[in-house]
């Protein structure tokens, strides 16, 4: 309990924090908005009549107090360039988001968890060496490359999806998804390399321990003392890099959503920040922080269940 | 740090590739086989031969010779980006991992806040604030990386504080500065070397992802990620353009990551 509530004050403190530094950041880059709204039409009398409508004679704190309230009122201020509420802006793209992180981030755990104990279990030989290079290889391809190379041999070769036709949720549930599987592909290349190499090490240095021998001299099977003792306790520090694999992830979405024309919370980001429409950009900002920092909070509440001896004190390391 | 005999096949692999990148780059800045900026209406789209190595573009520019000018760009950028970063990051993690106190705590809880952020992320809030660009594309990863570097050497430091040769050396009269930079440092290079690997394959990254989206290098200089991303309109017609241009970065990744790799194998005596 005391623990939840340490973790909670942390979390609200981190986005506390966050979302100030977003504020103030982009406060001191918009300028005057009444001014850049108004254009050319800008009397004296409508510029000050605009700042009292969007209330931004107000001192710093307060527009800060009222935009934090938003997140809470879904009134997050109005985008200057589609002149629609943020909130309703957002909104879909944020699921369409969700989505491709989630299908990138099964596919990372679904991929990694059964190669790397296939690999640990192989460790030594030749062919180990072999994996641990291609896999030293796939870490360094980035989520663009692939995702161009996918681009190439699946959409404009093979004609397996048509490249800039994303077909939408609205419309098609199951080509969306099908449409979505080649970015999260994408995304999830590096990432199942890096987490193989962690889990693996992880996994071999438990191999190594006492209860390990043991089981097995008791004749249990290499299989089953793997999966039921090795993965189980090395788990934990899994959590915790699954869990920066969750925020790379995501930050890489921005970048897939690019190459792969999804309109996504990045696309919108990309468009908003070259269009100087501040009001979207730091609430996209503070957005995709949150999810970093839930994912994290959330790693190390898991790690407590899965390893009670954390509650004895000190965080998973 | 002492010098082991065999050394691993994993740093042998990285040093060749990386030396084998690193000498192209260099020649790339003194001499191209083409001219990365002529134009010739004859050689559009030509597939890679002996006389375009890396075939053509749309406007036939050699890209053999525009890879080894972006390559540099993009190896500039990361290098500089790293030193600036990683000096900051290691000076500010060494002044708190060695005196700790309410400094420490302040600056390591700012340190999680930033940690917030994906690294691409703040990157793209800095250059926003501060206009696309080479240097402000430096300024901007230097900034997002010096928290990872103060934190790994915050660690390292904090660790060597209290080691007996430590002692010895403040009992000697010797001032923090000095113990710092010549007791300290040269012990926890080991660590600190691999970090450095990290920061150099996550700097050429982010930048390419950042030339890709547009908010990066601008013309006339011409990144590896602003040339993948010039590719991407013509992947039908000239798919060697994405494929050679990304290579690069791959290989210029992979073989740092092998040299990063290696030196913890050797750390650990795994070889």
């Amino acid at each position: 309990m005391r623990y939840t509530v340490k973790k909670l004050t942390a979390f609200l403190f981190t986005m506390v924090v966050v979302s100030l530094l977003t504020f103030i950041a982009f406060d001191l880059i918009s300028g005057d908005p009444a001014q850049a709204m108004l254009g050319t039409e800008a009397t004296p009398e409508k510029l000050a009549a605009l700042r009292e409508q969007l209330g931004l004679n107000q001192p710093l704190l307060v527009r800060y107090g009222q935009w934090l309230a938003g997140f809470f009122t879904g009134n997050l201020g109005t985008s200057y360039n589609y002149n629609l509420p943020v909130g309703q802006l957002i909104a879909p793209k944020l699921g369409l988001t969700l989505c491709l992180s989630f299908l990138a981030f099964a596919l990372t755990v679904i991929v990694s968890i059964p190669l790397s104990m296939w690999s640990a279990r192989r460790a030594g030989g030749r062919a180990d060496a072999l994996f641990t290079a291609l896999n030293q290889f796939f870490m360094a391809v980035p989520p663009f490359f692939t995702g161009l190379l996918f681009t190439w041999v699946f959409s404009l070769t093979l004609g397996w999806f048509v490249h800039g036709k994303f077909p939408g949720f609205d419309q098609d549930v199951p080509g969306s998804l099908w449409y979505l599987l080649f970015p999260a592909m994408a995304l999830a290349l590096p990432r199942i390399a890096m987490t193989v190499r962690m889990l693996r090490s992880t996994i071999l240095s438990e191999m190594n321990k006492d209860y390990v021998r043991t089981a097995i001299s008791r004749g249990n099977d290499w299989n089953m003392v793997l999966r039921r003792h090795v993965l189980k306790n090395s788990l934990v520090p899994v959590v915790t890099f699954l869990a920066q694999t969750m925020a790379e992830i995501v930050a890489g979405s921005i970048v897939v959503e690019q190459v792969f024309a999804v309109p996504g919370l990045g696309r919108l980001l990309m468009a908003s920040i070259s269009n100087r429409d501040y009001p979207v950009v730091q609430v996209i900002v503070v957005i995709l922080a949150l999810w970093v920092v839930l994912a994290g909070t959330l790693a190390d509440v898991i790690n407590r269940r899965i390893d009670p001896r954390l509650n004895l004190g000190g965080d998973a390391q | 740090m002492k010098k082991r005999m065999n050394r691993s096949p994993y740093l042998t692999a990285g040093l060749i590739l990386t030396g084998v990148m690193a000498a192209l780059i260099l020649l790339g800045f003194f001499w191209t086989p083409y001219d990365p900026t002529a134009i010739s209406g004859s050689a559009k789209f030509s597939a890679p031969s002996f006389a375009h190595l890396m075939g053509t573009d749309n406007f036939g520019r050699d890209i053999f010779s525009r890879v080894l000018k972006g390559a540099g760009t993009t190896a500039v950028i990361a290098l500089s980006t790293v030193l600036l970063g990683g000096g900051v990051g290691v000076l500010v993690g060494a002044l708190t991992g060695y005196f700790g106190g309410i400094v420490d705590e302040v600056l390591m809880r700012l340190n999680d806040a930033l940690n917030a952020f994906p690294s691409v992320l703040l990157a793209l809030v800095i250059v926003s604030v501060l206009g696309s660009g080479k240097y402000n594309v430096i300024i901007a990863l230097a900034i997002v990386f010096v928290p990872s570097f103060a934190r790994v050497s915050r660690t390292a430091f904090a660790a060597l504080r209290d080691a007996n040769y430590v002692k010895s050396a403040r009992l000697m009269g010797a001032s923090p500065l000095r113990i710092l930079a010549v007791q300290i440092l040269p012990n926890t290079l080991h660590v600190l070397l691999p970090a450095f690997t990290i920061g150099f394959n996550n700097a050429v990254l982010a930048e390419a992802s950042m030339s890709y989206l547009g908010i990066g290098v601008k013309p006339p200089d011409a990144s590896l990620g602003y040339m993948l991303s010039e590719s991407q309109s013509m992947l039908s017609a000239a798919p060697w353009y994405a494929l050679c241009t990304g290579m690069t970065i791959v290989l210029l990744i992979f073989g740092v990551g092998l040299i990063g790799e290696g030196m913890n194998r050797q750390n650990k005596g795994v070889g």
